[in-house]
């Protein structure tokens, strides 16, 4: 092998400590919601730029070509996040943003992402992905892309090596440490665990927007089939949501520290006394008023 | 097939099986749900030696039992057992597939589910029939903040990996019985193409934390190590676990292992007390299947204190200074 092929798909997520949801619609104002690189991505775009340099170590200098191509599905504005891959480290990216891809469930993402790799990148070596995005958690594109590549797969890789044609594994599933091994080509999933994600230079953030490798494909050019509209194709269909903390009464307390707690146990002690499995009323003692 | 009644299958998830009780837990729901579409509840299950389990899953609610039980299947294996479910799913045809969101759960599922051309909702924590017949799956997003309904309208099977701890086991019952059907392995089943070279039991970092009815949460908001240190007397006096966000291990008034968040653990405490904390999705992740949540934040506007049952706007130090006598108080009195 003189040239390795890996592959990250990233998404971007909401930046969701300040959730936009709206109450009175119940739906999430996903336009109002800034974005940012999934972490769990993040970490698994580290990897690749990890075993980059281990790699690129061993090699004899000059020898091998290891190249990171970074791949995002989601709106224009997802391409952000492909910038952000290319000022850590990776060295070109692919945006597939098309009105047909959206609304696609992790079934139809992972055929999408599975056809711009097929197309672009045929000759790929390693697919790096998240073990669960942020925002949807489902942790199931990933396999289902390696499913939809018709390659191996490992979820949770905490630790990898690639030797000869071949990689190594250390994961942890279920209480069970595992080292695995596969051959090439493989897709593997990271968790937000090992891999904690350098810092992204400033200067270098401001060249990948100015410079930078990345290109934009649409559903026609990654030979999606024609009839193929993401939305309608997903067999999942979402019903309904809502936001289980919007609907607790959130009461408020305020004032110095002995009389909250005092109005605490007041309204309360049956609830804390509950959890606690220990009784915690006042028999012979007054009840403060 | 015997009879045409619509099959709900368990996978049955052994592996750890005195922690892991998820598959006995889907078995109970796929009873309780198996009225509304005429379901007969199925459990397949593929391993080697497996009798116990398929005498286990009998008893536990499971009216038919699929085996495959051959040397061949002595470990858990991504590859073999997505090729042996999509191969009897397609044989049998369920209405209804449900898998514990087991590490292996949630790597297996989506790969039957692909190769079956169907939806899949992941980790659920509610499964209903509605109306039309169909499977209403509640799953979480956004660390919990959100949940969202989901069906499968028209691929089949419809199916869904679910949260361990969500539903109650139907007590063992010997005197249930399953029939048992088993099935050969095929003699066409393809390479294993990942090699398990070394698997080692890591018997569970303690699961205190996570098992805990009361859990103490401290951030950065508590100051310093010896205010932090304040918390583990009121976790003491309640029965309860300290847990903590990164800033607190980083500044080493806790150990790592207990993190509370996306990076650490995972809580469901019937009582949640929350000092000195923002809310940052990070953590907050971890903690929204909380029962109940009390906050305390010199910030009323923090995310936590949004979504607490009870906020309380005071100096967190203070609080827990003030319940720690309170409770010493109530508890001698008693
Ligand atoms: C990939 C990734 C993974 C992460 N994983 C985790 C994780 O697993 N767990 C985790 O916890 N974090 C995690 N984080 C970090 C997370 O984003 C937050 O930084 C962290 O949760 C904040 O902790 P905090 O609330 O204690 O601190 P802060 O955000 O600094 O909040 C302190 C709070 O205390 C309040 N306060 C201050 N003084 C007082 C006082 N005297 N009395 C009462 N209130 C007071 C303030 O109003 C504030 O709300 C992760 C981050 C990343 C990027
Ligand atoms: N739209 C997308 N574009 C690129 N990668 C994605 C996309 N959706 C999911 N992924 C990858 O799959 C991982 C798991 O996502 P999920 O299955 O949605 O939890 C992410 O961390 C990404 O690596």
């Amino acid at each position: 092998m003189d040239k390795i092929e890996l592959i990250v798909c990233i998404k971007q997520v909401p930046l969701v400590s300040e959730l936009p949801w709206d109450p009175k619609t119940k739906t999430l104002r996903r336009e109002m919601a800034e974005g940012m690189m999934d972490p769990a991505a993040k970490h698994a775009l580290e990897a690749a730029l990890q075993i980059r340099k281990v790699m690129e170590e061993k090699a004899v200098a000059g020898k091998k070509k290891i190249r990171i191509t970074v791949i995002t599905m989601g709106p224009p504005m997802s391409e952000e996040v492909l910038r952000e891959a290319l000022a850590m480290g990776a060295d070109s990216g692919v945006l597939l943003t098309d009105p047909r891809m959206a609304g696609a469930d992790t079934l139809i993402t992972s055929k999408i992402l599975g056809a711009a790799i097929k197309k672009v990148r045929p000759d790929f070596d390693l697919v790096f992905c998240g073990s669960a995005a942020s925002d949807s958690e489902t942790g199931q594109v990933g396999p289902q892309l390696a499913e939809e590549l018709d390659v191996p797969a490992a979820a949770y890789v905490e630790r990898l090596d690639i030797e000869n044609g071949h990689i190594r594994i250390q994961r942890l599933c279920d209480n069970f440490l595992e080292t695995l091994e596969m051959d090439l080509p493989a897709l593997v999933t990271i968790p937000p665990r090992t891999f904690f994600p350098r810092h992204v230079p400033l200067g270098g953030l401001q060249q990948s927007f100015e410079g930078g490798d990345v290109r934009t494909l649409l559903a026609a050019d990654i030979a999606l089939s024609p009839d193929l509209y993401a939305a309608k194709a997903s067999p999942t269909k979402i019903v309904n949501v809502f936001s289980p903390t919007a609907e607790k009464e959130n009461i408020r307390l305020r004032g110095a520290a002995k009389k909250v707690v005092e109005e605490l146990f007041r309204r309360f002690e049956d609830r804390i006394g509950g959890a606690a499995g220990k009784d915690l009323k006042i028999s012979d003692l007054k009840i403060p008023e | 097939m015997a009879d045409k009644r619509n099959e709900i299958w368990v996978f049955g998830d052994y592996r750890n099986y005195f922690q892991n009780r998820v598959t006995l837990q889907l078995l109970a729901r796929a009873n309780a749900i198996a009225p509304a579409i005429d379901g007969l509840v199925c459990a397949v299950v593929l391993g080697h030696d497996v009798g116990e389990y398929v005498w286990e899953y009998g008893a536990h609610g499971a009216d038919r039992i699929y085996v495959t039980d051959h040397p061949d299947l002595k470990t858990y294996s991504g590859d073999l057992y997505t090729h042996l479910m999509v191969k009897l799913a397609e044989e049998k045809r369920p209405e209804i597939i449900l898998i514990g969101a087991t590490d292996f759960g949630r790597e297996f599922g989506p790969r039957v589910a692909k190769r079956l051309e169907t939806g899949l909702t992941a980790d659920c924590v509610g499964l209903e029939i509605n109306r039309d017949g169909l499977l209403v799956q509640t799953a979480p997003g956004f660390g919990g903040n959100l949940l969202a309904e989901i069906v499968t309208p028209k691929a089949r099977p419809q199916m869904a990996t679910v949260r361990p701890g969500i539903f109650q086991e139907i007590p063992h019952d010997d005197d249930r019985k399953a029939e048992v059907i088993e099935i050969p392995l095929p003699p066409d089943i393809p390479r294993d193409r990942v090699r398990l070279l070394r698997c080692e039991y890591r018997p569970g970092r303690d699961q205190c934390l996570e098992d805990a009815r009361v859990v103490i949460c401290g951030g950065r908001g508590m100051g310093s190590k010896s205010k932090f240190k304040k918390l583990f007397e009121l976790a003491r006096l309640l029965n309860g676990e300290v847990g903590a966000t990164r800033p607190v291990i980083y500044s080493r008034w806790a150990d790592h292992e207990a993190l509370v968040g996306q990076a650490g653990r995972q809580v469901k405490p019937r009582l949640l007390f929350s000092f000195g904390i923002s809310g940052a999705i990070q953590h907050t992740a971890a903690v929204t299947d909380a029962e109940f949540i009390i906050a305390v934040n010199k910030n009323p506007h923090a995310t936590m204190m949004k979504m607490a049952d009870v906020a309380i706007a005071a100096d967190a130090n203070q609080v827990c200074t003030a319940l720690i006598k309170e409770l010493k108080r109530r508890l001698k009195s008693s």
